[in-house]
């Protein structure tokens, strides 16, 4: 009877490990830069291309970085919900524009509305490389020390926001 | 296929259409030969982050054209291989090594194959062990001896 049960078993641990396999994303990589300092970088804001916007200017702030393009489908998904964000007040939001056309950015959000208090411009992707960036939309929660403290890879929609972000963010507003 | 899975695979391939409207950075090949000897080695051994089967040196995506010119910008800037594989495992993790390097994490991928094998062996070996302990020569006595000879003989008999 063993002779039989024990492949058995055998092959039923091989299913329930081949089905939680199955059940992940193959896409969402773990960040290698989860508690490592923020990358720093100094870029020209969007819409004031003569300001620069800083990772060192929110020093001894939470806040989020939101990487987004005009050319991002999937950015189009997360876009009405981060006025909601913006407006709750839970974190200051800003963008980063991935390898967007200046103006494509720019039409982008006068059709669909700008919740971020400022985008940066990264117009070649040399800071998205730093940040480890693979895909827009990616969303980074950053402590107060400049530590990267949470990335989510993929729209940030209503449920990501309430389970992922809000609790990291209160958490860490708390410190 | 679940809904929200299909509709994934819709935005992936309206993705595919829209990304033509992403700012190209014109990927210009070194004019030192050296350098575009080491990339494309090394590119092959890294991970392109968008095709995830495809190797850096292989990868049409935008990401895997921006990486390969940063690496050729730090080899101008001469940085080793090494450096340049810590630079992108500091910001892609181990993942973007198509070989993944030994650590108490990987121990199972590394050596598990090995840990199967013997595992193997040492069953296949404990079976041919207990069959070979089942069988046990028995001598011939005297009675089965003189039977043996009698159907030998008649056999011979019959077919003669």
């Amino acid at each position: 009877m063993l002779k039989y049960l024990i492949p058995l078993a055998l092959f039923l641990v091989l299913v329930v490990f081949l089905a939680i396999g199955l059940t992940r994303n193959p896409n969402e990589l773990p960040s290698a830069l989860i508690d490592k300092p923020a990358p720093t970088f100094r870029l020209p804001q969007l819409k004031q291309p003569d300001k620069t916007f800083s990772a060192e200017d929110m020093r001894g702030k939470v806040w989020m970085l939101n990487v987004w393009a005009s050319w991002c489908v999937a950015c189009r998904d997360e876009h009405p919900f981060m006025f909601e964000y913006q407006k709750s007040g839970a974190v200051p939001i800003y963008g980063l524009n991935y390898k967007d056309r200046p103006e494509d950015a720019l039409g982008w959000l006068s059709e669909l509305g700008d919740p971020y208090l400022l985008s940066a411009v990264d117009l070649d992707g040399r800071v998205a490389i730093d940040y480890g960036v693979y895909g827009a939309p990616e969303t980074y929660i950053i402590d107060k020390k400049g530590t990267i403290r949470l990335k989510h890879v993929g729209p940030v929609m209503p449920d990501v926001w309430e389970k992922k972000i809000l609790p990291m963010v209160q958490e860490l507003n708390r410190q | 296929m679940t809904r929200s899975r299909l509709l994934a695979l819709l935005l992936l391939c309206l993705l595919a259409s829209f990304a033509r409207a992403q700012v190209q950075t014109e990927e210009q090949p070194s004019d030192d030969p050296v350098i575009e000897q080491r990339l494309a080695k090394l590119s092959h051994e890294l991970r392109c982050l968008q095709c995830q089967n495809q190797t850096l040196a292989d990868s049409p995506s935008d990401l895997a054209a921006d990486l390969r010119r940063e690496i050729r910008a730090q080899m101008k800037a001469g940085k080793s291989d090494q450096e340049i594989i810590a630079f992108l495992t500091q910001r892609y993790g181990q993942f973007i090594l198509y070989r993944p390097r030994v650590t108490p994490l990987t121990y199972l991928l590394w050596f598990g194959p090995f840990v199967l094998l013997l595992g193997g062996l040492l069953i296949l070996f404990r079976y041919i062990k207990q069959r070979r302990d089942q069988i046990t020569e028995q001598p011939l006595t005297a009675e089965d001896r003189r039977r043996a000879e009698e159907m030998l003989a008649s056999s011979r008999k019959e077919t003669a």
